[in-house]
């Protein structure tokens, strides 16, 4: 095994099934150090199932997963936690807390039990108010933000944890342009500065704009893993998404637009 | 110090001042004074035992049953991130109830002096069990209040039947007043039956706080942060069904103060639900030693049941909370 090999986040045939239904199929895929990786794929495609079964809350059925050469499964949970931070789907904030209360709960893997944070703890949170752009939100309620602020405050307390590697799974659902560009920013920032991010996404532009990779799924399948370039080709997309894609450039900017296949799409 | 560390001194003296207070109150006062010479020389004279076979236990009792219901309450809301949850809507406090029912049909409490406390506590792990495999399935808010009610009603049913079957008029009034909850007539015996239990369940709930600030952000991202969600949950069932199940065991059933305390306290001192606890157990004590006061009062004529105030005083706070926390809920 290489050195490149041992480096960043290895999936490797990885089979999950719930129940009688087969969710992953033979699924393998590697992050490296300063990628953003986007995972899409249409719905129902095993996108979540993939960002679980990475970060252990679902039962493997074959398969390894490995961060730097170390087997995930092997790991205690709060060491692995402090390797992986996960941004779940429209996350949900059950009282009405700080936002940097919220944001603080990223460092509880650092902390034992009775443990309050210390200096490097305030320092990180601090890091993760500045990065995300929620300093002057730290004393809000988080049941009195807006969906573009509350995005952010997750986002502040996923990268508090301090977790090289981050997994989101759709970070951008339901934000308005504006927010979707400004949190695909902190994505890439992060990976670029601090590790390497996986995010979920369904904006196949927003995918193309700034992921360095992606990674397409189609009913649990790898269908294939290469720059958006090769991955949002003509084929792909009428395969996996059952659509037809235009792709064009001014030079500056890639555009993409989807639109039905000359068939049509079905009622 | 804290703002938070200081308003838990303040909730501690005012508990302190509040249980003088009840020491002293009642059909013969005890003043202060008095209480010192008891206490700093041992002798057998009516006041010394007024105060202790009397009414020391039952203030301590009183403490110790506030503490555990105001503790569980505020564990079972975080845990279940439901502002409505507590050992009585979820039907663990009936099911002690039930448990404790049965020992005094069938005479056992005669026989064997654990049988209430053995059999309130079998009946608490029941019920929270039966609500943690629910859970465990679907953990909506409304699902939880829905088989809680359930439990409960189903409880309150078969307490009903017991009732209806009772041997004897005696074990029938036994039940009835056993039910309405009291601290009066309990003795320091009773105290040290349920202190073992209480004390270990108070010890399973105490340090589950941050476990609970991690899952007010989802269960998943809870595990992510390297929470043991089963660990967690299975601390507060397991630590209410035998803190809850020993209080209900010698107290009876005593209502609202689980569910009012955390409101209470997330006013009072903070929001997260890990860091209301302790204030939690507290401000229970506090709360069920003022209760036990007014029981004692002489406007009725005859000592009210402790159950009975708590839950005049607990109903309308119910409300309150229904109506104003609605937005939180959803």
């Amino acid at each position: 095994m290489t050195a490149y090999e041992e480096t960043g986040l290895h999936i490797t045939n990885v089979n999950l099934t719930i129940g009688d239904a087969s969710i992953l199929k033979n699924v393998s895929a590697t992050v490296q150090p300063g990628e953003i990786v986007g995972l899409i794929g249409p719905n129902g495609a095993g996108k979540s199932s993939l960002l679980k079964s990475i970060l252990g809350l679902v039962k493997l059925k074959s398969g390894t997963i490995k961060l730097n050469g170390h087997a995930l499964s092997a790991m205690r949970s709060k060491d692995r936690a402090k390797l992986m931070a996960y941004a779940a789907q429209g996350s949900p904030l059950h009282w009405p807390l700080n936002v940097e209360r919220v944001i603080a709960l990223g460092r509880i893997p650092h902390l034992s039990s009775w443990q309050k944070p210390g200096d490097i703890d305030k320092t990180e949170i601090e890091k993760a108010l500045d990065v995300t752009n929620c300093q002057h939100l730290r004393g809000r309620s988080v049941t009195t933000l807006s969906g573009g602020e509350r995005a952010r405050v997750l986002l502040a307390r996923t990268i508090a944890t301090g977790a090289p590697y981050i997994l989101a799974d759709e970070p951008v659902a339901s934000l308005d342009p504006f927010h979707q560009l400004q949190v695909m920013e902190i994505l890439k920032h992060h990976a670029r500065s601090r590790g390497a991010v996986l995010v979920v996404l369904h904006d196949l532009g927003l995918a193309a704009r700034y992921c360095d990779r992606l990674i397409l799924l189609h009913e649990g399948r790898l269908i294939d893993q290469d720059t958006p370039d090769h991955i949002l080709n003509a084929q792909n997309m009428t395969n996996a998404f059952r659509v037809a894609v235009s792709r064009w450039t001014d030079g500056k900017n890639h555009f993409l637009s989807t639109h039905p296949l000359p068939k049509g799409i079905p009622a | 110090m804290t703002p938070n560390s200081r308003n838990q001194l303040l909730c501690l003296i005012a508990l302190i001042i509040t249980g003088i207070f009840s020491l002293s109150f009642g059909r013969v006062t005890i003043s202060p004074a008095d209480m010192w010479v008891s206490l700093t020389t041992p002798s057998n004279s009516p006041h010394a035992i007024i105060l202790f076979e009397l009414r020391l236990p039952r203030v301590l009792l009183g403490m110790m049953v506030g503490a555990t219901l105001g503790l569980a309450g505020a564990a079972l809301q975080g845990v279940l991130r439901n502002p409505l949850a507590d050992p009585g809507v979820i039907g663990v406090s009936s099911s002690a109830a039930l448990g404790a029912v049965i020992a005094i049909h069938f005479g056992m409490v005669a026989s064997w002096s654990l049988a209430l406390p053995v059999f309130a506590m079998t009946g608490a792990l029941v019920a929270t069990t039966f609500l943690l495999l629910v859970s465990a399935r679907d953990s909506s808010v409304l699902m939880l209040i829905l088989v809680g009610i359930g439990i409960s009603s189903l409880a309150t049913a078969l307490i009903s039947l017991v009732m209806n079957m009772a041997a004897s008029p005696m074990s029938l009034r036994d039940m009835i007043m056993w039910l309405l909850g009291s601290l009066q007539n309990r003795t320091m015996t009773d105290l040290m039956m349920a202190m073992p239990f209480i004390l270990i369940g108070w010890f399973m709930m105490i340090g589950v706080g941050q476990g609970l600030n991690a899952i007010s952000v989802g269960e998943d991202t809870a595990r992510t942060l390297g929470i043991n969600l089963r660990g967690l949950k299975l601390r507060i069932v397991v630590g209410t069904a035998i803190s809850v199940g020993a209080a209900v065991s010698v107290c009876g059933s005593i209502g609202f103060i689980g569910l009012v305390v955390p409101h209470i306290t997330r006013v009072l001192f903070s929001r997260e639900p890990g860091a209301i606890l302790i204030p939690s157990a507290l401000m229970g004590a506090l709360l069920l030693t003022l209760a036990d006061v007014i029981t004692r009062l002489p406007f009725a004529g005859a000592p009210l049941q402790l159950g009975v105030v708590t839950a005049l005083i607990g109903a309308p706070c119910f409300l309150y909370i229904v109506f104003h926390t609605r937005k939180d809920m959803r």
